[in-house]
């Protein structure tokens, strides 16, 4: 069961991608051991010893544009890579102004940036700090929105205030505090209404009535409800440009093994109701060893598909122009940060993955590879933004950097 | 002596002299960080880390941490105010250079770092700060620390008190039991 959906979410990946078909060999392999004995018993500690996984801290200081890992990135033929900007520190979620700024949020770091062209030259910013975690920011009609680790402010007018913006203004405020999975994505919907999630306080545990959960709340912080039950961390959302359903990536939980359990794609058809497995059920076919007995994966939403264990699969957005050729019309780009949790690194791409068009999963294959070199990181894919002239920027919290990804002509 | 050979001669004087000053003006500066943390990597002061043989790429975030304010504590914001990247950068490489600490050294209760070992490696604290505890890269070195800032750190870390970089360490501390960080600190402490 699990191995045959492991199995089919990989059919259509492209030939770049045979690293991945090598892990879901081995996810596979891991399932038939899995028959005989729960996971978690299975030579962990003799295993462990030797093992030098830890999470990778991004360098706190942005790398010069000159030092920048250009030569190492690899985009499909007919495209190519540019630097947007440096010395963005920590570049994590990008949004795009009604007047051509870019906002930069960050996530270890206290401050929201704008990216400001101005005569063929680009100009950095800082348009907010002593701002504690403030990872998800979005623009609505001309408003700032960012979301911290326990708030939500605006900033009206932004892109009239580049230059002396005023101070944010709380407008919802009391979400926990918990840091682990405390930072925030933040996207305005169709209904013009605020979406954020607050996840799980914890690799694996049994959260409280508040944590895990998709909320939606006014534009002027009132009305807060639960949009959707049982995600354990979410850095990426975005609205599907015809069905209007909320797509979204989610991290699944660390160390139970090397190939299970994969993170998600997802999406909401049911708001309000939907419960996305966790702690019980990961990757919509495999039960928690702690958490999950007494219960059965059938009795929650199964992702859209699975983007690899351990991947971190981040920022998304669906590409709705042209400007990239006629394949990537409505692709959803998908950002991995790439593993910490794994021996053998996976993700540190963009994915294009392209939906049948009821939603469901139809194919996926890397877009933009090369941040992963010799199994450790030269850069990290946090975010991606379609941009009026056609190309994608694609964030990196790694080197404080944005880049640019065009037709080659 | 003719002008063609004193040139080169010049400019070895210049080059040590240059490089002299600057050393010593380092060491100038850095004496108020060894008056707390300690002369020879090991602070006697209480709740005051030692500092030695500390990774630098760990020593570098947590001086931006101070200078930005992300991590309070009133005489380290101040020490490192005004300090440019390459300040940063100058001390985290110069302070990393320190001797380890000794592990704490009166006689260690057996049950006690019997029950530390089990939790050290229970809670894996071994994979990511290394089999000796030593750290590696921006994961920090807790063999030989103080076994007070230990327990202090680790408190911080499960009460959300001190947020940390990346929050790693909060993901870590929260099934943790506050009864388990004594003996965790205790074990560490005396590596």
């Amino acid at each position: 069961m699990q191995s045959a959906g492991i199995f089919s979410s990989m059919r259509a990946i492209g030939i770049g991608l045979i690293g991945f078909l090598v892990v879901s060999a081995a996810a596979k392999a891991q399932t038939q051991q899995a028959a005989d004995s729960p996971p978690w018993k299975q030579g962990m500690p003799a295993a462990i010893v030797d093992s030098k996984l830890a999470p990778i801290a991004p360098p706190p200081l942005p790398t010069p544009a000159d030092k920048l890992p250009l030569d190492k990135l690899k985009v499909k033929d007919g495209f190519k890579i540019e630097v947007y900007a440096a010395g963005v520190p920590n570049a994590r979620t990008l949004r795009l102004g009604d007047k051509g700024t870019v906002f930069v949020s960050s996530r270890v770091q206290d401050k929201v940036h704008a990216i400001v062209t101005k005569d063929g030259k680009r100009e950095v910013k800082v348009i907010a700090s002593g701002l504690h975690r403030p990872n998800g920011i979005a623009l609505h009609d001309g408003t700032l929105y960012i979301a911290e680790l326990s708030q939500i402010s605006r900033i009206d007018k932004i892109e009239d205030n580049l230059d002396s913006p005023p101070k944010p203004t709380v407008i919802l405020d009391g979400l926990p505090k918990d840091e682990p999975h405390g930072w925030k994505y933040l996207t305005v919907g169709p209904d013009e209404k605020l979406y954020f999630q607050v996840g799980a306080p914890c690799n694996i545990c049994m959260p409280s009535d508040r944590h895990t959960k998709i909320y939606r709340v006014g534009l002027d912080g009132k009305g807060l409800e639960v949009y959707a039950h049982g995600i354990r961390q979410i850095v990426g959302m975005d609205w599907h440009p015809t069905l209007k359903q909320l797509y979204f990536s989610e991290n699944s939980r660390d160390w139970l093994s090397e190939d299970v359990p994969e993170d998600k794609l997802n999406r909401v058809t049911q708001p309000g109701k939907d419960h996305f497995g966790f702690p019980y059920c990961h990757q919509g076919n495999f039960t928690d060893p702690e958490f999950g007995w007494g219960r059965s994966c059938s009795e929650f939403t199964a992702p859209v598909t699975l983007v690899g264990p351990h991947s971190a699969a981040l920022g998304m957005k669906f590409y709705t122009d042209n400007g990239l050729g006629d394949d990537y019309r409505g692709v959803l780009f998908l950002a991995r940060h790439g593993s910490w949790n794994r021996t053998v690194k996976v993700g540190g791409d963009v994915l294009a993955i392209k939906l049948n068009d009821d939603g469901t999963f139809r194919s996926m294959e890397p877009f933009m590879t090369g941040f992963i070199q010799d199994n450790n990181y030269v850069g990290r894919p946090v975010d991606v933004l379609p941009m009026p002239d056609g190309s994608l920027l694609v964030s990196d919290d790694f080197n404080g950097a944005v880049y640019r990804v065009s037709r080659a002509q | 002596m003719s002008a063609a050979h004193s040139k080169p001669v010049v400019l070895i004087l210049l080059y040590a002299w240059t490089s002299c000053a600057w050393a010593e003006a380092l060491q100038e500066r850095i004496a108020p960080c060894l008056a707390c943390h300690g002369e020879h990597g090991q602070s006697a002061v209480p709740e005051v880390p030692s500092l030695g043989a500390q990774t630098s790429p760990y020593l570098l975030i947590q001086l931006f941490l101070f200078r930005e304010k992300l991590r309070r504590h009133e005489i380290m914001n101040e020490a490192v105010k005004g300090f440019s990247d390459d300040d940063l950068r100058t001390f985290a490489d110069a302070l990393a250079k320190l001797p380890p600490p000794a592990p704490a050294n009166e006689a260690a209760d057996p049950a006690r770092m019997a029950r530390g070992q089990a939790l050290v490696q229970q809670y894996r604290c071994n994979v990511c700060h290394a089999p000796d505890l030593a750290g590696r890269e921006a994961v920090p070195r807790i063999a030989g620390q103080r076994e007070d800032f230990l327990v202090k750190t680790l408190r911080e870390y499960k009460t959300n008190q001190r947020p940390g970089y990346d929050a790693s360490m909060g993901d870590v501390m929260q099934p943790i039991p506050d009864a388990d960080i004594p003996d965790l600190a205790y074990f560490s402490a005396r590596q």
